[in-house]
């Protein structure tokens, strides 16, 4: 992102994932762009850039953010959760990720990195959501293959899962 | 990463893999990690980045292009106006997609303006440099002197004789005018039971993938070849269009389609930018990447659905309409990128799953200052069917008549199946239902919605104070346009077994229904079979994903080329292990035979690949490696029956969609999760049109929404459970009897939710001939129907 001119390029220390990073941007580099050009996590996608699609949803410090709408520099020292953090290290995929996989809870899969995010955070707050809730939940984000309907219902499955222990 | 495990908990889903089965889909686990790769993902070290400068105009001259104070801008490597592309293009002009039409040759948009812009969001000007930033940073420094022209944004004023042109080097905005018809309507109306007429407006949306479109040129320099990742529904027809355009030899070009994200028709297009980047990247001998912004896209991805129509309907005293007679003028926007099969569609289709004895349609296709119209998720489908359904419950509504009876009564008959339209295609093919059922499908829905205990539910909503409504509207689509699709299923000697096709894949799930296809012949799961989509370096021929044709086309040349290969492999064991090729079982990567006798697919596939000296098993081409290309020219028709249930709050306008069931024809359903997957996502498609999608542009063409806080997509809380009901005609038209479906479930969902609005408001006589359907709008049309004065304006279709 910043090989070019730059001269006002701040360095930028932080946590993703639990592992931590240290990269520069200028201050006028979002979080999105920072994540995905400068750290190569592409797994935070960008929909719309303004902050309304919901693609690009991040936990900041265990916060839902739009990193479209966030400048890299005001994460210094956070504590981010990206897509990448959801599965186990071998690669066993969180019951989120599984009960998105089992029910269809997307098709292009572009949008469903911010919606896992989202869904994350609904969940380790609620974990008896009601459809309504969920649906609430996924208004911050745009998904234009599913419908949202079997996002729903991967929700639920996910927070059942979540309840029982069921082992990722 | 670990694959997804199948872990047997599911209801509806299973890890099986025959066709029918809820197969769980091959493409989930790198789109659920973060590891996809879209375009913006592609691995490729220090690209440059480019970005546009675009028209702020609907209309006008360019008077002078500076681009000096852009070019000394930090880290840019180049900025080209058109000019500087001379020797680069072998023609300045975009050649028109769809050849075939007889159009005018000055009709498809430029790679970049040179003299005049005819739409807000015109490409005029590309800049390349280190970064994004950069990028735009020089593109603020172009300076481009315009003269203001006068523009055109409604159609219909296009038409006017003294109405100033679109494009100064037009002799008219209109670009075709055509009657399309049959039968003898003048007698009709002459003996008609009563005439019914009404206008009706169905909205331009856009398709709107959650990805932009995008594009990433490679040049190597080593091999001169230049490799293309673009997020496009077409890389076949990008490879010829590439070639075509920059002259380049073809077998020294590959484009390769990355995961794409979401396409609609938005990305079936070949645009100026897939050739501008390829361009700038061979002149500079470096990668060049651009990425759609949203604003692009809301400012130069095709865009769909502006019609005007005016209709006449002959109908007797049963109901039954003998005739359709009058006009549609179809917004075409700016330029003709790719033919004019939207209009088309619309107009050859308006009797839909019905028998009329007569029609005629006088067609306008106008252009206008705006986006350019091309194929959006339906294609013309939605429009036609809008006024057909809402003309259904208008007859039921003057008659007397249930509206489903009306329906019922002007139903194509089961048994006049195969029925030919007397209309023919764009192509001079006769219009052929092959397959259905309609009665069958209206009946079923109306079972699932409880047509008939409806009136309790509105009493019941009534003492809510809202207002209940429910309806019905049919469809029937095409599905599977040809000419072919391509296949190729190959054993490689590792023993992997692997698809290429000419398919796309952009969400719908083909990798897993292609893979699901060829694994029954092979006796694995689905997951053992690899898929490539969309890379030109593994076929020479291809069509690409749209018009639903994908299981369709590209299934049956997997199906069929699949079993050519089994056959082949099982032959070639047969006499390797000397026994009969019946006792021969085909599964898990090897051939099994009596007695302990077997051999794994990667010896085989090993010997089929030649060994110096030795003969091939058999007499043959070698390799296991066989390419087919499924012909069809006919289409498989899907026919469709939804069913809605809303209360609207008649005091706020407020519409709420309670119940939503969409029973669908899609012949032989391959995978009944993805096949209900289609249909939610084209139900919503749907209802964004019907209540929220609206692109609005002012009366000088200037767009008005261009953030998705101004246009409205659909979010979870508006949507409602959709019951999806298979119902399943097959057809005759390819081995698998597989029908199209993701178009299928968009095209009659405005006019069932706009029916059931209707429906609620009837005892206020509220009438809706358009979409979308707003608060304030239906406010507006309640208002006018109960007479309370209102100080609204009229609205765009009472001009």
């Amino acid at each position: 992102m910043n090989n070019g001119d730059a001269s006002q390029a701040r360095p930028i220390r932080l946590h993703v994932n639990g592992q931590s990073y240290e990269g520069t941007a200028e201050p006028r580099v979002n979080l999105a762009d920072f994540l995905r050009g400068e750290l190569g996590l592409t797994g935070t996608h960008v929909g719309c850039e303004h902050g309304v699609c919901g693609a690009c949803t991040v936990l900041v410090d265990g916060c839902s953010a739009r990193s479209c709408l966030m400048l890299a520099v005001q994460a210094e020292g956070s504590e981010l959760r990206t897509v990448e953090g959801l599965a186990d290290a071998d690669g066993t995929l969180h019951p989120i990720q599984q009960a998105f996989h089992e029910l269809h809870g997307l098709q292009c899969g572009y949008c469903t990195p911010g919606i896992l995010m989202s869904v994350a955070e609904m969940l380790e707050h609620n974990s008896d959501p009601s459809e309504a809730e969920i649906r609430d939940v996924l208004s911050g984000h745009l998904c234009r293959c599913t419908g949202y309907q079997n996002i729903v219902s991967a929700t639920l499955r996910a927070a059942v899962m979540l309840r029982e222990g069921r082992i990722k | 990463m670990k694959a997804p495990t199948h872990s047997g908990i599911l209801e509806n889903a299973s890890p099986a893999t025959g066709i029918g089965e809820s197969v769980l889909r091959v493409e989930d686990a790198a789109l659920l990690t973060g590891t996809a790769r879209f375009l913006d993902d592609i691995p490729v070290v220090a690209p440059l980045h480019a970005c546009f400068v675009r028209s702020p105009h609907a209309h006008a001259r360019i008077l002078s292009i500076d681009l000096t104070a852009a070019r000394a801008m930090p880290g840019v490597a180049a900025v080209y106006g058109s000019a500087d592309l001379y020797g680069q293009l072998t023609e300045w002009r975009m050649p028109l997609g769809f050849a075939l039409a007889a159009l005018p040759a000055n009709t498809t948009p430029f790679v970049l303006a040179a003299k005049e812009v005819a739409f807000a969001g015109e490409a005029v000007v590309m800049v390349v440099a280190q970064s994004r930033h950069q990028a735009e940073d020089a593109a603020a420094m172009v300076a481009i002197e315009y003269e203001l022209l006068e523009a055109i944004s409604d159609c219909r004023e296009g038409l006017a004789e003294a109405a100033p042109l679109v494009r100064t080097e037009l002799d008219s905005n209109v670009l075709q005018r055509y009657t399309l018809g049959y039968g003898d309507c003048d007698a009709a109306f002459a003996s008609a039971h009563r005439v019914l007429s009404e206008r009706f407006w169905t909205h331009r949306g856009a398709a709107h993938p959650m990805e932009g479109r995008g594009v990433l040129a490679l040049p190597e320099p080593g091999t001169e070849t230049l490799t293309v990742w673009s997020s496009t529904q077409m890389a076949h027809e990008l490879h010829y269009t590439i070639a075509l355009m920059l002259g380049q030899p073809e077998d020294q070009l590959r484009v390769i389609t990355p995961d794409v994200g979401g396409g609609f028709g938005a990305k079936f297009m070949i645009y100026p930018e897939e050739i501008a980047i390829p361009a700038a990247a061979r002149m500079l001998g470096r990668p060049v990447k651009w990425l759609e912004d949203r604003r692009e896209n809301f400012l130069s991805s095709i865009q769909e659905r502006d019609q005007y129509w005016s209709v006449e309907f002959a109908v007797d005293a049963d109901g039954h309409v003998l005739a359709i007679r009058g006009d549609m003028v179809h917004d075409h926007g700016a330029y003709t990128p790719q033919g004019t099969n939207v209009p088309y569609n619309s107009a050859s289709s308006m009797s839909g799953p019905y028998s009329i004895p007569a029609y005629q349609l006088d067609v306008s296709v106008v252009y206008t200052n705006k986006v350019p119209v091309a194929t959006v998720r339906g294609a013309g489908y939605p429009q036609a069917a809008f006024v057909m359904e809402r003309m259904m419950d208008r007859i039921a509504l003057e008659l007397g008549m249930d509206r489903a009876e009306c329906r019922r009564r002007n139903f194509i008959p089961p048994e006049k199946i195969p029925y030919t339209k007397p209309l023919k295609s764009r192509a001079g093919v006769p219009l052929t239902i092959d397959s259905g059922d309609f009665p069958a499908l209206q009946a079923r829905a109306l079972a699932e919605i409880d047509y008939d205990g409806f009136a309790s539910r509105r009493a019941e909503a009534a003492t809510r104070g809202l207002c209940r409504g429910v309806a019905v509207a049919n469809s029937v689509k095409p599905t599977g346009r040809g000419p072919f699709e391509s296949a190729r299923v190959r054993v490689l000697p590792s023993g992997q077994i692997t698809i290429y096709t000419g398919a796309l894949a952009m969400g719908q799930g083909i990798k897993t229904t292609l893979a699901q296809i060829c694994a029954a012949h092979f006796g694995v799961s689905a997951e053992a079979v690899q898929v490539q989509a969309g890379d030109t370096s593994f076929l020479n021929y291809g069509m690409g994903g749209f018009a639903s044709r994908q299981a369709i086309m590209a299934g049956s040349a997997v199906e069929q080329a699949a079993a050519m290969l089994r056959t082949k492999i099982i032959d070639s064991a047969a006499v390797l292990l000397n026994v009969g090729r019946e006792t021969l079982t085909l599964a898990n990567g090897e051939v099994r035979g009596p007695d302990n006798a077997a051999i794994s697919l990667a010896r085989l596939a090993m010997l089929w690949k030649g060994v110096p000296g030795y003969a091939l098993p058999q007499v043959g081409d070698p390799g296991l490696d066989v390419t087919v290309h499924f012909h069809c020219d006919a289409q498989a028709y899907s026919g469709a029956s939804h069913a809605c249930e809303v209360e609207v709050d008649s005091l706020t306008g407020e519409i709420r969609i309670l119940r939503y069931v969409a029973v669908q024809d899609s012949g032989r359903i391959i995978n009944p999760m993805l096949a209900h997957g289609q249909v939610h996502g084209g139900v919503v498609h749907g209802i964004g049109n019907a209540l929220f999608e609206w692109m609005g542009y002012d009366a000088g063409g200037q767009p008005i929404t261009t953030t998705f806080a101004e246009y409205l997509l659909p979010t979870a809380p508006e949507v409602p459970h959709i019951d999806v009901v298979f119902q399943p005609s097959p057809t005759p038209l390819n081995p698998l009897g597989v029908k199209g479906i993701g178009e299928c479930a968009t095209v009659p969902v405005a006019a069932a939710v706009i029916g059931a609005v209707e429906h609620a408001l009837a005892d206020i006589g509220v009438r809706v001939a358009e979409f979308p359907l707003t608060p304030v709008r239906l406010l507006e049309l309640i208002d006018r129907a109960s007479g309370a004065p209102t100080g609204a304006a009229p609205s765009i279709e009472e001009k």
